[in-house]
């Protein structure tokens, strides 16, 4: 091992030093100086300071990475982990800025100081090179959520849904660690590069498929793939829509991104084989099932919903299917897919959710019904909702069917020979069918239902603002997915 | 001058959703505009089109889109596209003429139609299978809408219906897409890069029955047909008479430019179970509306019945055949909408309703003279009267046919038989029926024929008439094109 050289690291670390500095910054401003202010005010204050150092961050990502030479094996830098990490920051900025109306604390210090070490986080989380700084980075997420969606204290489920989320994440990090341990006692290395060559095609160790099951079912639960899907439906109800979207855009594309790289980086010679009759074991027949419960228990149960946040939670175990399908694809195409798929699920979901604020907000509900006469009340808002919602269910033009698209046909590449693979990209198609149901069925409430509730109003202007920019996001990387893929598949090859 | 087809519709659905302040009567006039510079391009583009050259597919703008993923913006048109491009503008204009009475959210509705007609002109003119993908399923959602919201009979469940009907279509469609395209290689997704690659026999066996169901649903094959009827009797006026006038044609379109085209071997294998589900359907359709008491559902069942000839001169796989069924595509589409335009708009909007029986006692033919005399013309020219455009179209299906499966175009005729005697029990019932007992009492006078809806039944009887008159102007486009190289391995087995 060289000797770590730490202003080096200091250097190649400089968006999340920024991170850091910005929410000590935040605290301390709260906490100092804006304490007796409104609420309004406050949070205002604390949006520009954590604006001011988002874009620094984003500006020191964009202006390229010094060369990681000594880091590797603790940092990957560059290329499609820069492309997370300013989808990552994005998100977080525009979950954000939707909280600043919503009712959801009074300790705005802590919400912008929590939600900024969770960044930190996941971005530690895109860079991982090594077992541990991905497990640190990966707590640090979790433990930053858990307070996150407690923090909504007038809510009485919140803390009931913070305490389950805490619960199962707490046996899901031990599984996660478990696996962890087991897949250095295999290989003898905890540095991503290290493992991968260790393993030299031939079939896995017991010891290492106990140590791969272990990290399968741990992410599971971050990604919320059915069997280990139990905690989303109540975490989305109960935390408020923010959080809600924190958890469901941001912290799904980190831990997908850290999933996708040790699977198909780190441990790809230990995939196994799902084509044919020759079945052989490995994580691919693992993600296998994951993907195929996910998508069937995903949309079948979202049908039953009548709350917006339930149906968004089951949707997202849906999406957690779809793109598990996308891992199982050719390398590059499929790590590809994957980023465009949650970067242009996050926009979707970030501004579905602050409509779900926007109506829990004059409504005081979070049932579909709620959105009764929505095109009267609010027409631009309910023309963003429509393009929300059809993304999801991936119509084109919009960004989820190329999304979904884009997934399948890397699945496919991989050889349309698996039968494994080409069943698994059937069943999503179909599943893709049935859960055009279920999101016309709130476009239904929003378009056609009549509602004596018809006057029309004018919605917060941040509120507004964050919508459009999303739908307008949405739209665009729809029309043109090349802005976003052809950058990342030059970067990812 | 193709392409502003598809945009001019776009830019005008767009301006109907957006432009502030726009009254009823300035939507409508923006629609007419639309929907008229539309059938003036495409009339253009007839007169354009040279019919001499080797060169069939004509006014190509290429771009790249999606380039890492092969996906190109490939627009075209051979004559087989202008003649239904051709159609797409008759069917817009009128169906605007006939929705001119529309007062609720007059703006949304045009905004809906006009996308819906867009994204149809698409289908018609994109040579890249994705391209043409993104806009079959554009026009998707757009038909939820129009009939959910202004439509009458369950509309919800027919609009539902429809739209998952067609979804599951699409799902299907899109496999074989993905199939298609890596199979293929993964380099291209333009029909004419694709006819060269010669695909395995195995390959097309199964890819050409699930991509031509898969349209086929859309085109009302029995036993997929059941969202025809109750969509088309559900939507209001305007919209049944796109839905049977140009998107039933969108499925035999698509299965003639994507299955038929590509998989030969596979169309030769399956061509004797499609044929007989199609003559199924055309005796299957035809024997419903003869018992229909709704004289929407009869017109419905009519649709049916007759898309089951454009099928059966599909699978007929001769010139003759072929011919006929794109020139019965456009027939039934011109006929669809006039039949529909005269029981949803000139008699249901009057007369509040479509039950037979009850209209046979009104003795429609002395009050609404005008709407008697244009159904009886549809009626006779559904029924295959010559002079009309009806007759020629079938009569090649059924010549068509004749070669290539005998017993099924005798059972064909049996349908055109039972044809005659719906077609006249509908007329006599809804316009002749005798005067009851209360004919003494004076009844309500109804408003007369007003003068848009004049204008369009006059414009789609011309059409039918030109047609039934002087066929070359149609199989002047066609025939040349349907020699070209592109249906070459279709033609010859």
């Amino acid at each position: 091992m060289t000797p770590v050289d730490y202003s080096r690291l200091l250097l190649l670390l400089a968006p999340e030093m920024i991170l850091v500095i910005t929410a000590l910054a935040v605290l301390a401003a709260d906490l100092i100086w804006a304490r007796d202010l409104k609420d309004r005010n406050r949070h205002t204050i604390a949006f520009s300071i954590t604006l001011f150092g988002s874009l620094a961050a984003v500006a020191s990502l964009m202006m390229g990475t010094p060369d990681p030479a000594g880091a590797t094996q603790w940092l990957t830098l560059g290329g499609a982990t820069t492309t997370v990490k300013i989808g990552l920051i994005a998100l977080t900025l525009s979950a954000l800025a939707i909280s600043t109306r919503s009712p959801l604390t009074s300790h705005i210090g802590e919400l912008y100081l929590l939600t900024l070490l969770a960044t930190v986080g996941m971005l530690f989380m895109a860079s991982a090179n090594h077992l541990l700084l991905a497990f640190i980075a990966l707590e640090l997420v979790s433990l930053s959520f858990y307070i996150l969606v407690a923090l909504y204290r007038h809510h009485k489920p919140a803390a009931e849904g913070a305490l389950r989320y805490f619960l199962l994440g707490g046996v899901s990090a031990g599984f996660t660690l478990f696996g962890l341990s087991f897949i250095y006692g295999a290989t003898g290395s905890m540095a991503f590069d290290q493992i991968s060559q260790q393993l030299d095609g031939s079939p896995p160790s017991p010891l290492l498929i106990v140590g791969m099951v272990a990290l399968v079912i741990g992410f599971g639960f971050k990604i919320a793939a059915v069997p280990m899907h139990l905690w989303a439906p109540d975490a989305y109800q109960a935390a408020a829509p923010p959080v809600g979207a924190l958890i469901a855009s941001a912290s799904k594309l980190a831990s997908f991104y850290l999933f996708a790289r040790i699977w198909t980086v780190v441990l790809a010679d230990v995939a196994g084989r799902g084509a044919d009759s020759s079945l052989s074991a490995g994580w691919l027949i693992l993600l296998a099932i994951l993907a195929a419960a996910s998508l069937i228990l995903g949309n079948v149960a979202a049908i039953a919903q009548t709350s917006l946040k339930r149906l968004l939670a089951y949707s997202a175990i849906a999406h957690a299917g779809y793109i598990l399908i996308g891992l199982m694809g050719e390398q590059a195409d499929g790590i590809a897919a994957v980023i465009y798929y949650l970067v242009t699920y996050g926009l979707a979901i970030v501004g579905a959710f602050a409509l779900v604020l926007l109506v829990e907000g004059s409504d005081g509900s979070d049932q579909i019904t709620a959105f009764a006469g929505f095109h009267r009340r609010y027409p631009l808002e309910s023309f963003c909702l429509l393009i929300f919602i059809l993304s999801l269910a991936g119509i084109p033009p919009l960004a989820g069917f190329f999304g979904k698209f884009y997934l399948f046909a890397a699945a496919l590449k991989s050889g349309l020979a698996s039968n494994l693979l080409f069943a698994l990209v059937v069943l999503a198609v179909a599943m893709s069918a049935v859960s055009l149901y279920y999101y016309l069925k709130v476009l239904k409430q929003a378009y056609v239902v009549p509602s004596p509730n018809t006057a029309r109003r004018r919605s917060d202007p941040v509120l507004r603002v964050v919508v459009i920019l999303m739908a307008i996001g949405v739209v665009a990387l729809g029309c043109f997915p090349d802005i976003l893929v052809g950058d990342l598949v030059a970067d990812l090859k | 001058m193709l392409s502003w087809t598809v945009y001019s519709s776009f830019i005008g659905a767009a301006v109907c959703a957006l432009w502030p302040n726009l009254s009823p009567t300035g939507t409508r006039r923006v629609a007419l505009t639309t929907a008229l510079i539309g059938f003036l391009a495409a009339l253009v583009c007839c007169f354009q089109y040279d019919v001499d050259s080797e060169q069939t597919v004509q006014f190509i703008t290429e771009k790249a889109w999606v380039p890492s993923l092969g996906i190109g913006y490939l627009l075209g048109a051979d004559g087989i596209s202008l003649t239904l491009v051709l159609l797409t503008g008759l069917a817009a204009i009128t169906g605007t003429l006939f929705s001119w009475n529309i007062e609720t959210r007059t703006r949304e509705f045009f905004a809906f139609f006009l996308t819906l007609i867009g994204g149809v002109y698409g289908v018609f003119i994109s040579f890249d299978l994705f391209l043409l993908f993104v806009f079959y399923e554009i026009a998707i959602i757009p038909k939820y809408f129009l009939i959910a919201i202004w439509g009458s009979t369950r509309r919800e469940y027919g609009a539902m219906k429809l739209v998952l009907y067609s979804f599951a279509g699409s799902a299907l469609v899109l496999i074989g897409l993905l199939a298609t395209f890596v199979e293929a290689g993964a380099t291209s997704f333009s029909v004419l890069e694709l006819i060269k690659h010669p695909f395995p026999r195995d390959f097309q066996l199964w890819a050409f029955p699930v991509t031509f169901i898969g349209f086929a649903i859309l085109a009302g094959l029995w036993p997929f047909h059941t969202w025809a009827p109750t969509g088309h009797v559900a939507a209001p006026t305007g919209a049944s008479m796109l839905l049977a006038g140009v998107v039933m044609k969108l499925g035999a379109y698509g299965a003639l430019r994507f299955p038929m085209t590509l998989f030969p071997m596979g169309l030769a294998a399956w061509r004797d179970e499609i044929a007989l589900l199609a003559v199924i359907g055309i005796v299957y359709g035809a024997t419903v509306a003869l018992v229909q008491r709704d004289f929407k559902f009869v017109i419905g069942y009519s649709s049916v019945s007759h898309m089951g000839f454009v099928l059966l001169g599909l699978m007929a796989t001769s010139e003759v055949g072929l011919s006929g069924a794109v020139l019965q595509m456009f027939s039934h589409g011109v006929l669809a909408s006039l039949l529909f335009a005269v029981v949803g708009r000139m008699v249901y909007a009057r007369t509040h309703t479509k039950d037979l029986t009850e209209l046979e006692a009104m003795q429609l033919a002395r009050r609404l003279p005008f709407a008697a005399g244009t159904f009886v013309v549809a009626g006779f020219a559904g029924m295959g009267m010559p002079g009309f455009s009806g007759f020629i179209a079938e009569l090649q299906v059924l010549i068509g046919a004749w070669n290539t499966f005998p017993s099924f175009a005798v059972v064909a005729g049996i349908g055109i038989i039972i044809g005659v005697t719906y077609t006249l029990r509908a007329m006599t019932k809804a316009f002749f029926g005798e005067a009851s007992e209360f004919a003494d009492d004076p009844a309500p006078p109804l408003t007369s024929i007003t003068g848009p809806e004049k204008i369009g039944a006059v414009l789609l009887i011309t059409a039918t008439t030109l047609v039934g008159l002087y066929p070359r102007i149609l199989l002047d486009l066609i025939v040349p094109s349907l020699n070209s190289p592109m249906f070459k391995p279709l033609l010859e087995p």
